[in-house]
């Protein structure tokens, strides 16, 4: 572990390189070497700099506006805060929801996954994994790769398109719609939109295969490079369904420390806080999860494709299910540990998304009108789902006049902070600790935290409890003064 | 006396009694309008209906027809006046159509499609405006009121009622409901009052229902605010006064 690159003891000294802003992922976040003159690398921090303050102005809203309302957080998949807000609004309206609604959902769901890890994979990664982390910078982007790989880059942009059909066919637009609602959907797919989605879905499912034999080749072609790369071991978190299979919609939390030992499974999420708690650091509006029955200095976990498709028992399609066994086989099974099979994993997921849409779509239940479902009000709702990026949790609290008076995001990038912390201080002794530093080898760093597909912006919460941390520095990086505040609200100067 | 007067060059008949808007609309011609509603006496305060008037300003929804007058509407002077009005009411209260559960049946956000309004333009305001969630049935969300007075004019002409009234003078006029208390639970409003079908906007809203209608299928995801005026406006042979604006509209 590498938790003594937190906090240099002596920073005062030290020469301090920033990554600002980090590029190719969702949201605003910076990196942070403080290296001493032989460029020993002593403390390396990922920073997130952007506040949102959601948790904070969804108290006094209706809670039916809360799925609408939350999954602005972000772009890239507001599918995903839309459905875990809608679940929890079922709870609060007492509702279990129809077949329809639920497989609506679902479709809506998987459309979402399949466009994000498109997304992901070919526009944000692929520019690292097939040019070199440290190729040409004018080149490491998605208009090199159109113009290296024609082919592929129309792909993962065809891919990632129907993907957001499948959103806009449920709910309503690509970005930001309306399907979802407290206690089931407002429409059901026709016959007529079945049949416009089920035209292209063989062709999907071919190029998702194809993508997965592809993420596997790229490690396969850098075995010892890819198993090595920001390698950590870490307990993980995810939902599965009650068989033990992969399930991206509902399940219960399972959780395994680094050893695989289970420390617990199925657990029901709505009393989630008794196993999960959050913990804060002044120099980063992020929060730190961690197991509570570890602590919070070794209880923080990974979650995301690489925890769910190596800690599942299965994968209910077959396609995806053959790819996770051949995964799981491959090199003695010490892939599946590895930073940089985080992109393996989620091909993986990208064909599983593709197969259930496939299967859905043939379902008759998509064409039902029985859509919505009210039972009596309850007080408190959490919703629970895996997201692109990993376990998304949101719980309200609503009072008698139905106005949300509290709430809490933990969301798929803030379960990962501390697991991506590790990653980039494992790469930073392993390439950059007493080298010259050039471009190709910082952007290692951003590789590292690209292969968990962070979404920065999502992440960013805590408003009021968050203990700060002001460094004024002079004109070569070395600190004149610093001002901060304690999660009490004390503010204390070291002089 | 029946005669015509003219609309941006064309001939516009019109029957005793009709404002220049009521003409205009039975006409099918559209005249942008906010606190105008055709079952309701026209009140003429958020002037989003300014026209000159052989030569002068004037709220067409107030301003008699009469013949031989010469009226510009549809020309960009108004235009952009009219968007600059629509634009101040957006920045004056909170607006946020992203998550507003009126949106695509808000007629000021309809308007302002109509107005070719891209951006706010103004600083916004950010008023503190606290929701009144208190009725068991209804909810107020007085941040996007734009004081129009149609729900004031339903429940008193129509309800009997009197519920809703304005408070305040300037920049500080605002809506209230008629009880000590200040909230809505305190007065006699009910779902099936007129005042629940009448609100251009997202203040009024009966609780639990938001998003229920699916994107494509709102009000004004069809067809444009202008098309709709024109379907609700009363023509000559139906003067009694049914209304198709406010069919379904609960």
């Amino acid at each position: 572990m590498n938790s003594d690159l937190e906090t240099a003891a002596h920073p005062e000294n030290l020469r301090r390189i920033a990554i600002d802003p980090v590029s190719r992922v969702e949201g605003h976040g910076k990196v942070t070497l403080l290296l001493d003159e032989n460029d020993r690398v002593h403390q390396v921090r990922l920073h997130i700099v952007e506040f949102r303050g959601f948790e904070k102005f969804i108290q006094g809203r209706p809670y039916w506006e809360a799925p609408v309302m939350v999954q602005r957080l972000c772009g890239i998949c507001p599918v995903s805060h839309h459905i875990a807000a809608s679940k929890a609004m079922d709870m609060i309206v007492g509702a279990a929801i129809t077949p329809t609604a639920e497989k609506v959902r679902r479709l809506m769901h998987y459309g979402q996954i399949l466009q994000s890890h498109a997304l992901h994979f070919f526009h944000l990664s692929a520019p690292d994994l097939l040019f070199g982390f440290d190729s040409d910078v004018a080149k490491r982007n998605i208009v090199g790769i159109a113009a290296a790989y024609p082919e592929l880059a129309k792909q993962g942009v065809l891919l990632r398109k129907y993907g957001q059909e499948v959103i806009r066919v449920t709910a309503g637009k690509r970005i930001h719609g309306t399907g979802s609602i407290p206690g089931g959907v407002n429409k059901n797919v026709s016959a007529e939109e079945r049949d416009y989605l089920l035209k292209d879905i063989g062709q999907i499912v071919a190029w998702s295969r194809e993508a997965v034999a592809m993420a596997r080749r790229l490690f396969e072609q850098n075995l010892d490079f890819y198993n090595a790369f920001g390698r950590f071991e870490a307990h993980t978190l995810n939902l599965v369904r009650a068989d033990g299979a992969l399930d991206l919609y509902h399940g219960g939390l399972r959780a395994r420390d680094l050893n695989g030992n289970t420390l617990f499974d199925h657990y029901d999420y709505s009393h989630y806080w008794d196993v999960i708690f959050e913990d804060v650091k002044p120099w980063s509006y992020m929060k730190f999860p961690f197991l509570r029955s570890l602590g919070p200095e070794t209880g923080w976990y990974r979650v995301g494709p690489l925890s769910r498709v190596t800690q599942c028992d299965f994968i209910p399609s077959p396609l995806a299910e053959a790819q996770r066994k051949e995964f799981m086989a491959f090199d003695t099974g010490r892939a599946a540990g590895a930073t940089l099979a985080f992109h393996w994993a989620r091909m993986i997921e990208m064909l599983h998304a593709a197969e259930v849409i496939h299967e859905l779509l043939l379902d008759p239940d998509l064409q039902g009108n029985d859509l919505v479902n009210t039972g009596k009000r309850q007080e408190r709702g959490v919703g629970v789902i895996e997201a692109p990026r990993g376990t998304l949790i949101h719980h309200y609290k609503v009072d008698d006049n139905d106005q949300i008076i509290r709430c809490n995001l933990i969301v798929s990038t803030t379960h990962n902070n501390q697991a991506m912390n590790e990653a980039i201080r494992q790469v930073a002794r392993q390439y950059i600790d007493g080298r010259k530093l050039t471009e190709g080898l910082l952007n290692h760093i951003e590789v590292a935290i690209r292969a968990f597909d962070p979404c920065l912006s999502c992440a960013t919460h805590a408003l009021g409890k968050m203990p700060l941390e002001v460094e004024l520095l002079d004109a070569e990086g070395s600190r004149v003064d610093m001002l901060t505040r304690a999660s009490d609200g004390a503010f204390c100067s070291p002089g | 006396m029946t005669g015509t007067f003219q609309l941006d060059g064309a001939n516009i008949p019109f029957e005793p009694g009709q404002t220049v808007m009521q003409a205009a609309l039975a006409a099918g011609r559209y005249i942008p309008h906010l606190c105008y509603h055709p079952e309701f006496k026209p009140h003429g305060s958020c002037k989003v209906c300014t026209v000159k008037v052989n030569g002068r300003t004037m709220a067409s929804c107030t301003m008699p027809a009469e013949a031989g007058l010469k009226v510009e509407s549809n020309i960009e002077e108004l235009n952009g006046l009219r968007r600059t009005l629509v634009q101040m009411l957006f920045v004056e209260g909170n607006h946020f159509c992203p998550s507003c559960e009126a949106s695509g049946n808000c007629q000021l956000q309809a308007t302002a499609y109509a107005l070719q309004v891209m951006t706010p333009h103004y600083n916004q305001f950010f008023p503190d405006r606290p929701l009144d969630a208190s009725h068991p049935d209804i909810l107020l969300d007085y941040n996007r009121c734009i004081l129009c007075e149609l729900c004031v004019r339903a429940s008193s002409e129509v309800d009997g009622k009197n519920v809703f009234g304005l408070s305040g003078r300037g920049i500080t006029k605002h809506l209230i409901v008629n009880a000590e208390s200040g909230l809505l639970k305190d007065t006699g409003m009910a779902l099936t009052d007129k005042a629940m079908q009448v609100c251009p906007v997202g203040v009024i809203l009966k609780k639990g229902q938001g998003f229920s209608v699916p994107i494509g299928e709102r009000r004004y995801d069809q067809r444009p605010v202008s098309a709709q005026a024109l379907d609700d406006a009363p023509r000559p042979a139906d003067a009694s006064g049914s209304c198709a604006a406010c069919e379904g509209s609960s």
